[in-house]
């Protein structure tokens, strides 16, 4: 008899999960998919939808089509709770899912299972600041369709300074635990590139506000790399970047509210300050998905499988230390959770601790980048517990993959103006992702594979990667041969 | 298009002064086509290095 797997959650890690499992395991085992948004998004591109050189259909298709063809039932669903020691006498594992789509809106399902995927990302979680977000004083780019409506609001910023009227933006962090500041990065730089092929760059003021120490730690601690005879901090590199952009920039931030037109945040010394802004793009903190568990007697066992942030608990340590000694071995390595046909992939495993140095405001303010959580781990993370379950379909006692975010390296691609003969992106790479100081003692990581560098070549390798990852999501032919 | 040239006046801000900026001839490298052509083919060798050593069998 073949087993089921469900995955909840079709972003990065999911969507590679479910298409190596259906890959891998015969016909007769079950891949389904649940997740609420019929659409894949390659989130990378969102950028270019905010600045308004691509359309959301372009970094958007959908997935049924793809699922169908590919023999994945899909559910368009979201997940409510997990039950893995089943209900009642039924001792067989489930998930209970509701479904979204218009035509089963609100109707409730139990679905079995023999192994688990959560693969559900982040919440954005706007509401964590007062004022903050798409439906209220600010835009975002975590979506196609809040980088649609940034790009909206974008050209009717360029229309004013048309008239002559200057505008003042603000792109950074919403909040003092935000992560993803290489996305607020590729966004500065491709507004103020934007502005600048517009024509109307000297009629625009364009400031960063950032949770970070120093410009350039990124929520990993920040990264050292080998330049011109030097080993360069990468807030050099990020600093000359700005500089040379004419960006101006606020670190060590923490906002704490935004009214139309004005951010307000503390800062790391105890100031409360303010900014007024004419569009703000500024990023929400994470959550993990709203789930909960309960055991087979229907007792609340929420705390047993998440984190208080809503992510899931896997084979890290979690164990409260100071910074001093946090090492690369408190990572996860195989994301399995206490309940071993249970896994969590991508964004939604829980962090054992940030990467960044954690800082307190004098008043307490928690000013910490959270750790990065990007596409090329999450894909990689979700290709290796799809293996892991396959070998343990297939008779394997334990996961046989490992993926820890403190042993593989990181290939990035920051946009920094999207144009084929005058565009620019940062490539950067670096190794290990979570600096491994005992193997590294010096900088945390091996000089030898962790690289920047800025350039035309970066934008085209940014485009040849936006094509390849879409036709590898479509499942296309040969897609699995594109890595992650 | 041309650099784009600072909106802030030199002295606003003191960290405006005391960062790097890359001269003339980097950033006439980093749009020089038949340097990046090289540059593409190296940052690529440099990610499949990385993607290479992304994820492998369990060690014990």
């Amino acid at each position: 008899m073949g087993a089921r797997v469900v995955v909840l959650g079709s972003g990065i890690a999911g969507h590679t999960a479910a298409s190596f499992l259906r890959k891998w395991l015969g016909k007769e085992h079950e891949v389904i998919v649940v997740s609420p948004k019929t659409d894949y998004n390659w989130i990378p591109s969102n950028i270019w939808v905010g600045v308004g050189l691509l359309r959301p259909d372009q970094v958007l298709f959908p997935l049924p089509p793809v699922y169908k063809r590919a023999g994945i039932d899909y559910r368009q669903a979201k997940a409510v709770a997990i039950h893995p020691e089943g209900t009642g006498d039924d001792h067989q594992a489930c998930v209970a899912i509701e479904y979204t789509s218009p035509e089963k809106l609100g109707q409730q399902e139990r679905v079995a299972y023999d192994y688990l995927i959560n693969a559900t990302g982040p919440k954005l979680n706007f509401d964590a600041t007062p004022g903050l977000g798409p439906d209220k004083n600010t835009v975002s780019v975590c979506t196609a369709d809040h980088a649609a409506h940034a790009s909206q609001l974008l050209d009717e910023k360029v229309e004013r300074m048309r008239k002559g009227e200057r505008q003042k933006f603000l792109v950074g962090m919403g909040h003092g635990t935000c992560t993803c500041q290489g996305a607020a990065f590729e966004y500065i730089v491709n507004l103020e590139f934007e502005l600048r092929h517009r024509g109307v760059r000297e009629m625009a003021d364009i400031t960063y506000l950032s949770n970070e120490y120093e410009l350039g730690d990124f929520g990993m601690g920040g990264l050292h790399l080998r330049q011109g005879g030097y080993v360069t901090p990468s807030k050099i590199f990020t600093e000359s970047l700005f500089a040379e952009r004419g960006i101006d920039w606020v670190t060590r931030s923490h906002v704490s509210k935004i009214e139309p037109g004005r951010v307000f945040f503390e800062t790391l010394a105890g100031e409360e300050k303010e900014l007024p802004f004419d569009m703000a793009m500024l990023l929400p903190p994470f959550r993990g998905a709203a789930l909960s568990a309960f055991d087979r007697n229907g007792a609340d066992i929420t705390a047993r499988l998440f984190a208080p942030s809503g992510f899931m608990k896997v084979d890290a340590d979690y164990t409260a230390k100071p910074y001093e000694e946090w090492r690369a071995a408190d990572w996860p390595r195989t994301y399995q959770t206490a309940f071993t046909n249970i896994f969590a992939a991508g964004i939604a495993f829980a962090p054992p601790h940030p990467v960044s140095v954690p800082r307190q405001s004098p008043k307490g303010t928690n000013i910490t980048p959270a750790p990065p959580r990007t596409g090329m781990p999450s894909a990689i993370i979700g290709k290796a517990v799809a293996r892991s379950i396959v070998d343990m379909i297939h008779g394997a006692k334990e996961p046989t993959q490992t993926a820890s975010m403190a042993e593989m390296g990181a290939a990035c691609v920051a946009s920094a103006g999207a144009n084929p003969f005058t565009g620019t992106a940062a490539s950067i790479t670096v190794f290990p992702i979570v600096p491994d100081f005992e193997k590294y003692p010096e900088y945390g990581r091996d000089l030898n594979h962790t690289f920047g560098e800025i350039g035309l070549a970066g934008h085209w390798i940014k485009i040849l990667l936006h094509h390849l990852f879409l036709h590898k999501a479509r499942m296309r032919p040969l897609w699995s041969l594109i890595p992650e | 298009m041309t650099s784009p040239k600072s909106t802030r006046p030199m002295g606003r801000d003191e960290h405006w002064l005391t960062v790097t900026k890359p001269t003339a001839t980097t950033r006439f490298f980093r749009t020089f086509l038949p340097w990046q052509f090289i540059r593409f083919i190296v940052i690529n060798v440099k990610m499949v290095r990385i993607i290479a050593m992304g994820h492998h069998p369990k060690r014990s």
